[in-house]
């Protein structure tokens, strides 16, 4: 199963799909995909520019380009036309909603791959609870994370957030394991993201807007820092930088021509600048940021990072471990192995496991689970550079609800009994699951 | 939301004749007049001159008496730094009477001609007849001299308190707002008091500006929900609140673990001192509890301010999440009140038994925490307070062979109790 298979049949057509979409967006709309302000307008934003939430213009006739559960469909529908019987045997067995048969790891792999969060290491999430005494672990936790942090130690900061990220030293940690360090060039850079902004409105900008108001600004966490998410993704979307990321992405970033010119190459600009559309639900990406950085530039570079090393494989079809494609197999693979009963239940019902899971992936969690507990889990995915413990997650909490799981008799009562997750705790579950549980 | 609701609680039924008493207010029930003495079955949940802690001049009356007591009994809680500004009680904002305290006033605004004043009205709530002034020219008709306006005498001026405005509120996501915190008090002497874990900030809808051409605009300052759901931003999922547990997590974050730690701490140290204040007046009659909502705001140095004491928090519901939360402070607070679901007896000890807590935590044993205490270990004076606290904190007389270390371990951090168990 190479990438380029993927690459050129189903993430091709995904593609144009979006750009279609957004292309008639614009054609009803009668907005331009870009244009540059009028200075009046230009000062006008430029003042507002720390209060963008407060300005309310006509968003009704936008939509999202497309939510997660449209890039379900697309992803259930991929076939590998190379697929021939000789591979994997147990694959004609899989019964879940992707059909692709990529390599992805059994619970002894994991516990492998995982090994620091077994049973006998400390684990920020569990042996700091108040039950616990801190000179057990805690104490000696924050002490070495201090040290990491005084040296400057970037790959020893990897090793060591593996075990959790004590709260005062997150921002640092995570920002030390990025590489990122605000020098006055990255100050400088994000400042002239801003001015562009400022000259010119993309269509785009609408489409971010939107999301921010349907999601963040309705989040009981996160409805604090609306502001703050307009200045990241708004300059986000012009960071040609960005680009870069798709030289290992096998997406390729979508096209606009200058009008009359369709078709030269000469004439291509990318759009929007950063070769990234947002979906519905984008802007959480952002939003758990904020708790941790409040100054624009930092927070908008640690972002940027987070989504060309991260983000970006949730949304794009890859054949890669910590890909989508292979998270949402790792996820039903799990399931249909080591909790066949409950599988076969649900889909019995016609509740497809991945139906509900998908959008729990898709977004790193963000917007499910409080946000002390958002901030235990991502700083598992810097150290340990995958996202696949989003997979492992969502299956843990399959089982942690399977006992009402099995009772429901529908979809939408599987929904509910999964609606709330706020008050979970993941690294419990993460380790109940993979280390606690007969295999 | 009626108690019937409640688990546990069901109402009696018709046929037993039991004593009707009409609702009214707590100063009807304790007045001569009524003649209605409350028997040994009934509790009430207010303290009859509960007024002294919760009207806003009576509340900074009492604390300015309290500290001058202190003061004169030399007692080290009283210190004053060399600008004359206590060390350990500073915790209310220069606040002036009006009408009485006019001239005082004048002086004082005089030193600071620049600042800003909040005029709140002593004997209404939910924000309203608040605003702010920077001219002595707003306040004309308090002026004890007035001539201006001839038909206002002077019974009839309403009664104010003026206090120096905080322009400089912490701000998050550039919006002010304030924390409301429910403290249930059992007994004041000896003072025993409960703090509830799940308290909630309530932000503004508006960014916070100090400007000036905003002092009118009662969105951008006054947090109160009563007002701001009339804003146009407000919004009715999340109702602007945040847990206190999202602020503890977001300042650890951002400014670190002990400043943190710090500041939660000077927020229950200036609420027991309130209480320790009025405890000496207060009618603290057997028959009584009462559960208040206290308004803090905290500045951007990070310092805590007690703005005022409700004795009848809201207990209806913004947001989805707000009527749990509310139900489970009634169900908790109820709980201690009345122990063990039985038939209420005013001569019970007033010690409940840790497991019916709930999420409130035991806030007595305040001299154990705070600015004063960490201060009163070093001066080596530890004993003579403990000698000076009240039965509640007898207990931990017996403990004081014990090495006080680190202020006894995991009471600093989210979700633990302050009652702290000594290794």
């Amino acid at each position: 199963m190479t990438l380029t298979v993927l690459k050129s049949t189903s993430q091709g057509s995904w593609e144009k799909r979006i750009l279609k979409s957004l292309n008639s967006m614009c054609t009803e709309l009668s907005i331009p995909l870009a244009r540059k302000r009028p200075v009046g307008e230009q000062k006008e934003l430029l003042n507002k520019w720390n209060e963008m939430g407060t300005d309310e213009p006509d968003l009704s006739l936008f939509r999202p380009v497309y939510a997660p559960k449209d890039f379900l469909e697309v992803l259930i529908n991929l076939r590998n036309p190379n697929y021939e019987n000789g591979d994997s045997l147990s694959f004609r067995t899989h019964l879940g909603l992707i059909q692709v048969p990529l390599k992805v790891k059994d619970i002894p792999e994991l516990k492998e791959f995982f090994v620091e969060l077994g049973l006998t290491t400390g684990q920020l999430g569990i042996d700091d609870s108040t039950q616990v005494p801190p000179e057990l672990f805690e104490n000696e936790h924050v002490r070495i994370g201090q040290k990491v942090l005084a040296e400057q130690d970037s790959a020893a900061a990897q090793q060591y957030i593996r075990q959790g990220s004590p709260t005062a030293l997150r921002a640092e940690l995570w920002a030390l394991i990025l590489n990122i360090s605000s020098q006055p060039e990255d100050i400088l850079y994000y400042e002239q993201l801003k001015t562009n902004v400022i000259q010119h409105d993309l269509l785009v900008d609408s489409l971010i807007y939107k999301d921010v108001k349907l999601t963040a600004s309705n989040d009981d966490y996160y409805f604090v820092f609306e502001d703050y998410l307009y200045q990241v993704l708004l300059c986000f979307s012009r960071d040609t930088s960005v680009l870069g990321h798709f030289a290992y992405n096998s997406a390729s970033p979508p096209k606009s021509y200058i009008r009359g010119k369709l078709g030269l190459e000469e004439y291509a600009v990318f759009y929007p600048p950063n070769g990234v559309i947002p979906f519905h639900g984008f802007s959480m990406y952002v939003a758990p940021l904020c708790f941790l950085y409040h100054e624009p530039s930092k927070l908008y570079q640690i972002f940027r990072e987070m989504y060309v090393r991260f983000f970006f494989r949730l949304h794009s079809i890859s054949s890669h471990p910590s890909g989508i494609v292979s998270l949402c197999l790792l996820f039903e693979t799990l399931l249909q192995t080591y909790l066949p009963q409950l599988f076969y239940h649900l889909r019995e019902i016609g509740a497809q496991p991945l139906r509900i899971s998908f959008k729990w992936m898709v977004r790193a969690f963000s917007g499910y689970l409080a946000t002390d507990q958002l901030l235990l889990l991502w700083d598992r995915i810097l150290g340990y550079n995958s996202l696949e413990i989003l997979a492992v997650l969502a299956a843990a909490v399959f089982a942690f609800r399977a006992v009402n799981l099995m009772e429901v008799t529908s979809l939408a009562a599987a929904e509910a009994v999964l609606a709330d997750l706020s008050t979970l705790k993941v690294m419990p579950l993460l380790q109940i699951f993979l280390f606690a549980t007969v295999t | 939301m009626t108690v019937r609701t409640l688990s546990g609680w069901s109402q009696p039924p018709r046929a037993r004749p039991w004593p009707r008493m009409s609702v009214q207010t707590i100063r009807n029930v304790f007045s001569v007049e009524a003649g209605y003495r409350l028997s040994d079955d009934q509790i009430v949940n207010h303290f009859p001159n509960h007024y002294e802690l919760t009207r806003k001049d009576l509340m900074v009356k009492n604390i300015k008496r309290y500290r001058k007591e202190l003061e004169k009994e030399g007692s080290p809680l009283a210190e004053k730094d060399e600008n004359g500004k206590y060390l350990y009680l500073d915790f209310v904002p220069v606040t002036y009477m009006l009408p009485a305290d006019y001239n005082l006033f004048v002086e004082e605004f005089r030193k600071s001609p620049s600042s800003t004043w909040i005029m709140k009205p002593c004997g209404k709530a939910q924000g309203k007849g608040i605003f702010l002034i920077n001219k002595l020219s707003q306040i004309k008709k308090w002026s004890r001299d007035s001539k201006t306006s001839s038909f206002v005498t002077q019974s009839t001026k309403e009664a104010y308190v003026i206090s120096l405005y905080i322009n400089n509120p912490l701000l998050i996501g550039g919006r002010k707002f304030d924390l409301r915190l429910y403290v249930l008090v059992s007994t004041y002497r000896p003072l025993r008091c409960y703090m509830y874990k799940l308290g909630f900030c309530r932000f503004c809808t508006v960014k916070y500006t100090p400007s000036t051409s905003e002092l009118d605009n009662m969105f951008v300052h006054l947090t109160n929900v009563a007002i701001q759901k009339h804003g146009e931003d407000y919004n009715h999922i999340h109702g602007g609140k945040w847990t206190v547990n999202n602020l503890r997590l977001y300042l650890e974050s951002t400014r670190g673990k002990e400043v943190t730690g710090k500041l939660f701490d000077e927020i229950h140290w200036i609420i027991v001192q309130s209480l320790k204040a009025v405890a000496p007046v207060m009618n603290n009659d057997k028959h009584c509890f009462e559960c208040y909502g206290y308004d803090i705001i905290i500045d951007d140095k990070l310092k805590p301010w007690l703005i005022e004491v409700n004795a009848s928090p809201s207990l209806t519901s913004s947001t989805a999440n707000d009527r749990i939360l509310k139900y489970n402070l009634i169900n908790d607070t109820l709980n201690i009140a009345v122990p063990n679901g039985e038939i209420p007896d005013c001569k019970w000890n007033k010690s409940p038994p840790k497991e019916v807590l709930g999420n409130y935590e035991i806030l007595s044993c305040t001299f154990l925490h705070g600015p004063g205490a960490r201060m009163l270990m070093e001066r080596g004076s530890y004993d003579e307070e403990l000698a000076q606290g009240d039965g509640a904190d007898r207990e931990l007389r017996s403990r004081q062979g014990q090495s006080l270390g680190p202020r006894g371990g995991r009471s600093r951090d989210s979700g633990r109790t302050i009652l702290t168990t000594w290794k």
